[in-house]
């Protein structure tokens, strides 16, 4: 359980910005995912909180105390890698077991012949027994403590990848990226399961991932991140609905938000290929860009017109993607109802709610709403 | 046919199979498979096996080099090497040579090629500079060496006065030949295993070092017990057994520094088997020594195949 801050973080390769100045707080018992592209920074933060990596300038604080200077193996962190990097020659038992030993026994006590006859050694190993055995009970790998990795699924591994962070209670967890060896149905799979053991252990959790999926569903904050700069952080709905960067709302959902073209005029009204949108805002006149999400877009009715060019059913949703008309753009709507899905190369209307529109200035930042538009926009087609 | 499959490989056990049901296709593939193996076979029989069946063979004889008539003497040969005091000397030389040359080339081995892989620069200097010596020609290092152990104006001996310590005369002394000898070997088999574990230090992933040291592993002793030693256990297999083959024939330095002496106290097995064979010209004696070189070496590669077997699994 630890509360870790950072401040000014930065971080350079060969002249190269990685981190360009991160302050962030993570909260005692938190699960914060960092999420962004490959290349974003979030992996090195990753490191360099837990030590790994030193950081060019800016701190690093675990519950108050500066850590900067405290080696990897004295922050009392545990990371669960991507590659899991288990120790191949020895079995899940001693895996799970080596945190234990390299805390409790002394030099002496480690050493291969002579330690194992020492009498305190064995109270200790009959202890460390008892941990790691509880362990594997809460993990259900019991029955694989004496196969070595080579002989487990990568499920399997990423279990004892877990359990051997987990044994030493940690102020910490760190994740790299742990899930992404796995195969599709297991991520989803093992998500449920992080999320659980969370919720069980009530530590902090530090979680960096590309897919944004396993951060919105895991975590009880999301902090993104792009070209090496913190853009926002908050909970995965808010970070969802109210996107304060387009870079956000883009990487966040999926299929991908709909950007359309829009224009801000003199009386802050906003005009979206062509039509005007019932809402309006302080901004100065000008290009802005215009964000609906997939499943706010209304097909069948609308003041927009578009041609079906490809249709996705998955079974339970179906996504339709619009070609539309006389702007050369495409979009795609979400549909709930797969029975009654437009034909493919069919003309079919289409509108959003006037509250399911984000604007964004054309440097990408968010533009806020007048409050008291939020009128359904698609009424003045049916008039 | 189908005994002769199943013992000549895998590769032809299923084409045997399948001519059971498919006779006349089978066979045709049985055919192909044994003209497929026939090249490596016979190059394997012309230069391995035939050889080695020859020289047992020829263990058993009291052939001499370039005599006309041999004839078969059972096991006298080995009669006469098991009462022999010089081969028991050349045998107990031969393995005190590989008790010291063995851990000494391994370690020094390692340790170079750990501080060459945590050096930061002139890494590949260093790598050349230690591989010299396997890249130079033996013999006339050992002229060199003869230089350098010379008791009057050797640069050894010369080094020892001026710490003031008492000199010796190396390779003319019995109770330091051997020694000697065994220094060399050593500084000549160090960069090849260094080579080798330095191939096998690179392949370790970067991030087990990392889970190390976020385990608890603080120390560079802790990190290199619980990482890197077990991560090389092949490599150190590999290069303990090569470097125990290798020792075990011992010869080159033997033969141009001290042929054995002073008083055989320098006399190793391959030496023994030379002066017999190619100076006494008692062929089938010789192949007796060579017999129980192989023997041993034939022991050393069972052990590193039994080693293997039991290796860990690294995926």
């Amino acid at each position: 359980m630890a509360q870790i801050e950072l401040s000014a973080i930065r971080k350079s390769f060969d002249g190269t910005d990685v981190l360009k100045g991160i302050d962030f707080r993570i909260e005692n018992g938190e699960f914060i995912s960092l999420v962004g592209p490959s290349g974003c920074g979030k992996s090195t933060l990753l490191r360099i909180i837990a030590g790994l990596e030193p950081q060019n300038s800016g701190q690093v604080h675990i519950d108050g105390r500066p850590v900067d200077a405290i080696r990897p193996s004295a922050r009392n962190l545990a990371m669960v890698f991507q590659s899991y990097a288990l120790y191949p020659h020895l079995s899940t038992f001693d895996n799970i077991a080596v945190p234990l030993r390299m805390r409790r026994l002394s030099a002496i006590e480690r050493l291969p012949l002579l330690g194992t006859l020492l009498p305190s050694r064995r109270a200790k190993e009959r202890h460390i027994r008892a941990d790691v055995e509880g362990i594997a009970e809460q993990l259900d790998i019991a029955p694989l403590l004496r196969r070595k990795p080579g002989q487990l699924s990568g499920g399997q591994r990423q279990r004892v990848a877990v359990g051997r962070a987990m044994v030493r209670e940690p102020l910490a967890f760190l994740f790299d990226e742990p899930l992404s060896n796995l195969d599709a149905k297991l991520r989803v799979h093992m998500r449920a399961e992080l999320a659980e053991l969370h919720r069980r252990l009530k530590a902090t959790f530090i979680y960096v991932t590309h897919d944004q999926a396993e951060a919105m569903t895991m975590s009880s904050r999301i902090a993104v991140m792009m070209g090496g700069e913190l853009i926002q952080a908050g909970t995965p709905a808010e970070i969802y609905d109210h996107p304060n960067d387009i870079r956000v709302a883009e990487f966040i959902g999926s299929p991908k938000i709909n950007v359309l073209p829009g224009r801000i005029r003199k009386d802050g009204g906003v005009d979206v290929l062509g039509t005007a949108l019932r809402l309006s805002c302080n901004a100065a006149a000008g290009e802005c860009r215009v964000g609906v999400r997939p499943e706010r877009i209304d097909v069948g009715a609308g003041p927009f017109s578009g041609t079906v060019v490809h249709l996705e059913n998955l079974g339970a949703e179906a996504f339709v993607h619009l070609a539309i008309d006389g702007a050369g753009l495409r979009l795609i709507a979400r549909l709930a109802d797969v029975r009654h899905l437009p034909a493919m190369a069919s003309s079919v209307a289409f509108g959003f709610a006037a509250d399911a529109v984000r604007i964004f200035d054309p440097a990408g930042k968010r533009i806020e709403l007048r409050a008291e538009q939020a009128e359904r926009m698609r009424e003045p087609a049916h008039v | 046919m189908s005994d002769g499959s199943m013992t000549i490989g895998a590769a032809i056990a299923p084409a045997g199979a399948t001519r059971r049901t498919l006779p006349a296709h089978g066979s045709r593939r049985t055919y192909s498979a044994y003209a497929l193996v026939t090249p490596a076979a016979a190059l394997m029989l012309i230069m391995l096996l035939g050889p080695l069946a020859g020289v047992i063979a020829l263990s058993f004889t009291d052939y001499q080099l370039g005599a006309p008539h041999f004839s078969w003497i059972g096991l006298a040969n080995y009669r006469d090497l098991f009462a022999d005091k010089v081969f028991w000397t050349a045998l107990r030389n031969t393995l005190a040579y590989v008790v010291i040359v063995v851990p000494g080339a391994v370690i020094a081995g390692l340790a170079i090629a750990l501080l060459i892989q945590s050096g930061t620069s002139l890494r590949s200097l260093y790598r050349t500079i230690y591989f010299l010596p396997v890249m130079a020609t033996l013999i006339a290092m050992a002229v060199v060496w003869e230089f350098m152990l010379h008791p009057q104006f050797g640069l050894v001996n010369g080094m020892l006065r001026s710490a003031g310590l008492p000199a010796f005369a190396w390779l003319q002394d019995r109770s330091t030949a051997l020694y000697a000898l065994c220094a060399i070997g050593i500084w000549q088999a160090v960069g090849f295993n260094m080579v080798l574990f330095l191939a096998g230090l690179v392949s370790i992933p970067k991030q087990l070092y990392e889970a190390a040291e976020i385990d608890g592993a603080s120390s560079g002793w802790a990190r290199f017990r619980l990482v890197t030693w077990p991560m090389l256990g092949p490599v150190t297999t590999f290069v303990v057994v090569i470097s125990g083959i290798r020792s075990f024939q011992v010869f080159d330095t033997v033969h141009v520094l001290t042929k054995g002496g002073p008083s055989k106290s320098t006399e190793v097995l391959i030496h023994t088997m030379y002066t017999e064979g190619f100076e006494f010209f008692r062929s089938g004696y010789a192949a007796a020594i060579t017999v129980v070189f192989l023997v041993f070496v034939l022991l050393l590669t069972l052990i590193k195949s039994r080693l293997a077997d039991r290796g860990v699994h690294y995926t």
